[in-house]
């Protein structure tokens, strides 16, 4: 790299994220989970929108090498060992918030040798565990000149691997049948096509981050087509959110929990519409897909916005999902001391936004370590990029 | 073996010490042996077949709506004292087992108050969801936490229909050792198998008939001749969340 400054400037930051993670796990751990926002109504809070976004992204970052050995699109094949490495790096930044959130982290290991495989949550250990030692493979394919013949194999089978992946992540919500907000299959086939989108938006990001590090530009080609791409997936996850609150909208039984999240709700609505849709639909499809703007400034703002957005949307899907009451009784309105009948209140902690953005900065660091020790980055001047 | 003192010319050839040594020593280390073996057949025999949880029984309760009165609250309180659920004045955080709900019927106006706690489903979603299968149901259909095998994800009370299931969220003290409890996992009403398993009734139970009101009756759910069964033949009875159809342990008189 002719200079090391900005790289180390990125990863003084990316350590200091995580170092404010590990403060605020260990705050969380020993005071309790009572310090946080969370509570015995809504049990799962800030960590898990960065979880489940980390997580749902690494899949999604997986886009470049999948679209090059896969669907054999040269154009994509310089950042194929990029996008792996950021796979990995992702989805283990997603992991650790999680794990790290646990009530009992310590019994990780109980996690690893006691499994109900009635739980879609077991099965996701398998899937993402899985999901890393086949991107470990696969770039073990990609760096080694004899087995560069099964790239193509590794890499069909890690595509098939990561769309059963983020169905299972999906699927978390959507086994959910006791609560109206999620209990939907429609979930499954919307977190294929949020992977896709937050994914690809992130692709661009570190893929530009890392290449104005060593001091050249993303290749126009390469840019114009994931931006194109983004723009494509973007308008994807829009149809799913509408056939979503389209089909809740229908029957009147979904009709309070509908005004709730779009109308009623506080900040649940003002997120929706100003952060998921205007900010993270709207603004970016536009930008994406109109030729005055693309280069590669507002191609990174409307990356950035897609996050904002993806950020508005799980923490609606997620938070809201769980602050609207859950109808025990129906026909009956319901009020007791804990709560019933009533929306839960939830003022995320900044322990809280620590800890999701320590799993941000230990995927950020990883990568760029990542790219420091083995050859993931194209040689300059890479139109016809590495082997692989 | 002799413990007559030797007298100083008294000779012990050196072949029949060792024996005399081995045999003791043999008898010393076979004794450690057995011991602790005849201690478990002990408590093997204390935990006999008809000790143990059989699904010949489906403990479960009934609740009468007409007798449970608003305003009354006899049973989360001893529910608290019998399982040490002191709290600690932070109602969104603290843990609560059994809570009394009062409902206004949306049409008509009729009031009622009726306890809401772990309904002991035959099918609970808890249990499903738990990946590690720290939630289970025991043979005799009691809803249970291992507390020993739960990470505290909260993926169970993400699933539980009713909101019955607590987090710890912060140290505890006073845990009674009938009931174990810990900061980090989850927890919820065990309809007080350690009083069940010594052929008592639940604490709610208890207290509420104590206060003359008598709307909790506990028993066995197959028990045709029981006192659920024939309460509820008397009786049109409901369970929650009906359209889940996970045939709930604990049910209540149609309201």
């Amino acid at each position: 790299m002719p200079s090391s400054t900005p790289f180390w400037w990125v990863a003084a930051i990316a350590t200091a994220f995580v170092v404010v993670g590990l403060v605020s796990a260990h705050h969380m751990e020993s005071a309790g989970h009572w310090v946080t926002g969370m509570n015995n109504r809504v049990v799962w809070g800030v960590p898990h929108v960065f979880a489940v976004f980390l997580i749902v992204s690494a899949s999604g970052a997986l886009n470049a090498a999948s679209i090059a050995s896969v669907f054999g699109r040269e154009t994509y094949k310089p950042l194929s060992r990029l996008s792996a490495l950021m796979a990995i790096t992702l989805l283990a930044g997603g992991l650790t918030v999680l794990v790290l959130d646990l009530g009992r982290p310590d019994r990780l290991i109980v996690a690893m040798t006691h499994y109900n495989f009635r739980s879609i949550f077991a099965w996701n250990i398998f899937l993402y565990t899985g999901f890393i030692a086949l991107v470990v493979v696969y770039l073990w394919m990609m760096f080694e000149p004899r087995m560069n013949r099964f790239v193509g194999r590794v890499g069909t089978t890690a595509f098939a691997w990561r769309l059963i992946l983020t169905t299972g992540t999906g699927s978390i919500f959507a086994f959910l049948a006791a609560r109206e907000a999620f209990d939907s299959a429609v979930l499954a086939p919307m977190f294929i096509a949020m992977s896709l989108s937050f994914g690809t938006a992130l692709t661009l990001i570190f893929s530009a981050l890392i290449f104005s590090i060593r001091g050249d530009g993303l290749p126009t080609a390469l840019m114009l087509n994931l931006r194109r791409l983004l723009g494509y997936f973007v308008v994807a996850v829009a149809f799913f959110v509408m056939v979503d609150h389209l089909t809740r909208l229908y029957g009147a039984e979904h009709h309070s929990m509908e005004r709730f999240i779009l109308l009623e709700g506080g900040i649940y609505p003002m997120l929706f519409w100003i952060g998921q849709i205007l900010l993270g639909t709207i603004l970016p499809v536009v930008m994406l897909l109109q030729r005055r703007c693309n280069t590669l400034a507002p191609t990174l703002v409307a990356a950035s916005l897609v996050l904002v957005g993806a950020f508005c949307q799980l923490y609606v899907l997620i938070i809201g999902g769980q602050a609207f009451p859950i109808d025990i009784v129906p026909g009956f309105s319901e009020t007791s001391g804990f709560f019933d009948g009533v929306i839960a209140e939830y003022q995320p902690s900044l322990a809280e936004f620590g800890l999701g953005m320590g799993g941000v900065g230990l995927a950020l660091l990883t990568y760029l370590i990542g790219t420091r020790v083995l050859a993931f980055l194209p040689t300059t001047g890479f139109d016809s990029g590495p082997s692989s | 073996m002799s413990c007559k003192p030797m007298k100083k010319d008294e000779s012990v050839p050196l072949a029949q010490h060792r024996r005399t040594f081995f045999t003791q020593a043999a008898a010393g280390v076979s004794l450690m042996a057995l011991a602790p073996g005849v201690r478990l057949v002990e408590l093997a025999m204390a935990n006999s077949e008809d000790s143990l949880p059989s699904n010949d029984k489906r403990w479960g309760l009934l609740v009468d709506t007409a007798k449970c009165e608003s305003g009354c609250d006899e049973c989360v309180s001893a529910c608290n004292s019998e399982h040490g659920l002191s709290g600690h004045g932070r109602p969104e955080t603290d843990a609560q087992w059994i809570r009394k709900v009062d409902l206004k019927d949306e049409q008509t106006g009729h009031e009622l108050s009726i306890p809401i706690l772990c309904q002991h489903c035959e099918d609970p979603p808890c249990v499903d969801v738990c990946p590690t299968g720290a939630s289970f149901r025991r043979a005799d259909g009691i809803v249970l936490v291992d507390k020993h095998i739960c990470i505290g994800c909260r993926y169970c009370m993400m699933a539980c229909p009713f909101q019955a299931r607590s987090f710890i969220h912060e140290d505890l003290t006073g845990q009674k050792t009938h009931s174990p409890r810990g900061k980090g996992i989850v927890e919820s009403c065990t309809l007080c198998v350690h009083r069940i398993d010594e052929d008592q009734e639940p604490a709610c139970v208890e207290a509420c008939r104590e206060a003359g009101h008598d709307a909790l009756v506990f028993g066995d759910l197959e028990d045709a001749a029981g006192p659920l069964a024939s309460l509820s033949r008397k009786t049109a009875t409901r369970e929650l969340r009906p359209d889940l159809k996970l045939n709930t342990g604990v049910r209540y008189t149609s309201f």
